[in-house]
Order: C-alpha cells, then sequence, then structure tokens
C-alpha cells in the first residue's frame, strides 16, 4: 500500500476499533484480536463503508512452540473498492478453538480446514472441520516445529496380505539436516 | 520402423533355433502387445505435461498404437507420472488390480522412481514400487517427452523378450535363461 493510504486506514481504524492494537510492519497494517471477540469485528470490518473488507485473501497459521499462546490464525483481509489491506492476528493456546469466521466470509472453509490438518489449530461453529490435504487418518500435524520432517510411517503394498500397510519409517540414507530448530 | 523386417527375421529364428508353431505364436502375441499398447492415464504432477507432450502432435504416440484410455479395464500399461502420494497409494494399487493381464508399470520421473524431491517428506511414497511392480524406470525430473518415448521402446524391446507359449523352454528341453511367463 501506499504511504498514504496506510496512515489512512490506520487512522480510520484508530477512529473505529480504538481497543486494538495496531502495528505497522513493511507497508502493512496489523491488528491482533482476542478470539472472543472475532467474529463480531471481522462483520464489522467486512461492513464498515469506510473500512470495506468484503474480501478475505487468505487465512494462514503459525506455530511459535517457544510463546505462552503458541498458535496463531493470520488473516489477510482486502478491500477491492477502497485498496487497502488489512492483516489480523488471533494467538490462542494449545487446545483452544477460534470462531470460524464462515458466517462472514464463506470461503474461510477450506483454509480453516487446512489450518486444523496442518497444525491443528481448532475452529469453533466450522461445519465440516476435516482433514484436506492429508489422509483422513493421518497422524499428527505436520506444519508444527515438532513433527519429524520424514513423518512417522510409511506405506507399502503387502503381497500376503494384498493391501497397502503402514511401518514406521525406515530411511536407508538419514536426512541431513540444514538447519536445527530451538526446541 | 522396421518391425515387418524384425518379425521376419525372428520367425526364421524362431523356426531355425526350436519348433515352428509355438515360437512364432510368442512373436505374433508380442507384436501385437508393442502394436497397441493402451496406457492408463495417471498424471498425478507436472510429469504428467511431458506425457501430455509426447501424446500431442509433435511427437505422436499415436504413431505407436499408444492411445490414452480413462479406464483401467482398457489399459495394458500404467505410466505412474509424478509424486505418488499416501493418500494416493490405495487408489493406484486398487487402478492396477483393476487392470487385465498382461500388463506393465512404467514410472516415469524422479518421484515415482524413488520420492524424488520429496524423498525425506512425511507424505510421500519413497518409490511407486513400493506399491506396485515396475517394469520401466525413465529418470529425470521431469522427464522429457523424448525420455518418456525412449522407456515407452524400452518396454516394447522388453515384451518382446518375453516367451507366453513356449514358457521360457527351448530345443532339446534346455530351460532358457531371461525368460519371464506373461
Amino acid at each position: 500500500m501506499s504511504p498514504e493510504t496506510l496512515d489512512q486506514l490506520e487512522a480510520t481504524m484508530a477512529a473505529r476499533f480504538p481497543e486494538l492494537p495496531r502495528e505497522k510492519l513493511a507497508d502493512a497494517l496489523i491488528v491482533r484480536v482476542q478470539p472472543e471477540r472475532l467474529v463480531e469485528t471481522m462483520t464489522r470490518l467486512r461492513d464498515d463503508p469506510e473500512l470495506d473488507f468484503k474480501m478475505m485473501i487468505d487465512l494462514a497459521g503459525v506455530h511459535y512452540p517457544e510463546r505462552e499462546q503458541p498458535l496463531e490464525v493470520v488473516y489477510q483481509l482486502l478491500s477491492v473498492y477502497k485498496n487497502h489491506r488489512l492483516r489480523v492476528k488471533v494467538a490462542i493456546g494449545e487446545g483452544v478453538a477460534v470462531p470460524s469466521v464462515i458466517p462472514v466470509w464463506s470461503c474461510a472453509d477450506w483454509y480453516e480446514r487446512e489450518a486444523y490438518d496442518l497444525l491443528g489449530i481448532l475452529f469453533s461453529g466450522h461445519p465440516d472441520l476435516r482433514r484436506i490435504l492429508n489422509d483422513y487418518d493421518f497422524d499428527g500435524h505436520p506444519l508444527r516445529k515438532d513433527f519429524p520432517v520424514t513423518g512417522r510411517y510409511e506405506v507399502r503394498y503387502d503381497e500376503t496380505l494384498g493391501r497397502i500397510v503402514r511401518e514406521p519409517v525406515a530411511l536407508e540414507r538419514a536426512n541431513r539436516e540444514p538447519y536445527r530448530h530451538t526446541l | 520402423m522396421g518391425l515387418n523386417e524384425q518379425f521376419v527375421q525372428g520367425v526364421a529364428q524362431e523356426v531355425g533355433e526350436r519348433g515352428f508353431l509355438l515360437t512364432s505364436v510368442d512373436t505374433l502375441a508380442n507384436w501385437a502387445r508393442t502394436s497397441s499398447m493402451w496406457p492408463m492415464t495417471f498424471g498425478l504432477a507436472c510429469c504428467a505435461v511431458e506425457m501430455m507432450h509426447a501424446g500431442a502432435s509433435r511427437y505422436d504416440l499415436d504413431r505407436f498404437g499408444i492411445v490414452f484410455r480413462g479406464s483401467p479395464r482398457q489399459s495394458d500399461v500404467m505410466v505412474v507420472a509424478g509424486t505418488l502420494t499416501n493418500k494416493m497409494a490405495p487408489a493406484l494399487r486398487k487402478l492396477y488390480d483393476q487392470m487385465p493381464e498382461p500388463r506393465w508399470v512404467i514410472s516415469m520421473g524422479s518421484c515415482a522412481n524413488g520420492g524424488g524431491y520429496y524423498h525425506y517428506g512425511y507424505s510421500t511414497v519413497r518409490g511407486c514400487d513400493r506399491v506396485v511392480p515396475v517394469d520401466v524406470y525413465i529418470p529425470g525430473c521431469p522427464p522429457t517427452a523424448e525420455a518418456f518415448f525412449y522407456g515407452v521402446l524400452q518396454l516394447h524391446k522388453k515384451i518382446h523378450r518375453t516367451h507366453t507359449v513356449s514358457a521360457g523352454w527351448g530345443a532339446n528341453g534346455i530351460r532358457r535363461a531371461n525368460t519371464q511367463a506373461g
């Protein structure tokens, strides 16, 4: 966004949502919302004519294992008419559910399923919260920092059983570790 | 292609070496099989695009009687073109089991050969030969259409070496090496 648009958006946000913490980072405006107030805030962001965030561009999840509230959901909002963008962040603890924003933007459905699949973030009120990318009986959430990169099992076809079987990962050559986590 | 010449030479050679009837039936069967190999399209990733190039007008797999089919029941060869994931593995095996025999499998590209770029991933089968028996491996990431073509021709050669009716027995009842019952 241009600096003028950004300043204007920040002024509007300060007037309409004075209680939300704001942060400017790399030409983007970031606000943090408590999960209890999420749906209400998002509905106002969408319907306010000065803000007019009719589109939710993306919904992402992040895992910060060192934080007290290790999981975070990031919403990228866009107003096509006003040509400005907003980033909304919600931090949650382990096992705490975030309210689903499907009533606000119906496109959130598969994004929330993806965040649940890869990070185990729960969304309350989601009509069909199952895995979307991994196998339906997959064990764990692969984008968690403590998830092993090579996974926990591998599959092969068993001639005697006549079906695909799962076995613990047995690599002939170990994976290199280009970087180590701080865990 | 010189296939007729090869066929005639083959018949002459087989008649000279073994018996008249059995070996020429084998050659005829192999000629028929290689002349109309209908692959099952199993495009899983970018390799499928190169497979499409091979099927399109420039390289034109139709010249070899290769017509892509959408059904396993009408297919002779399965081309595993792309990354095979854990989630897809049961479906791949089921479709392979539905293909009528004789059937062959071409593993196309690094991912299908051994996991490739995703070898150390959590959701990838580290080589489609863990799920289905593979006849020809084509290296590359992705292999070019020419490489795919070459793999198909290698499979033709392999099929020409099989002996279905003579079942591995040569003249004088001596068992030949390198035979495979079709």
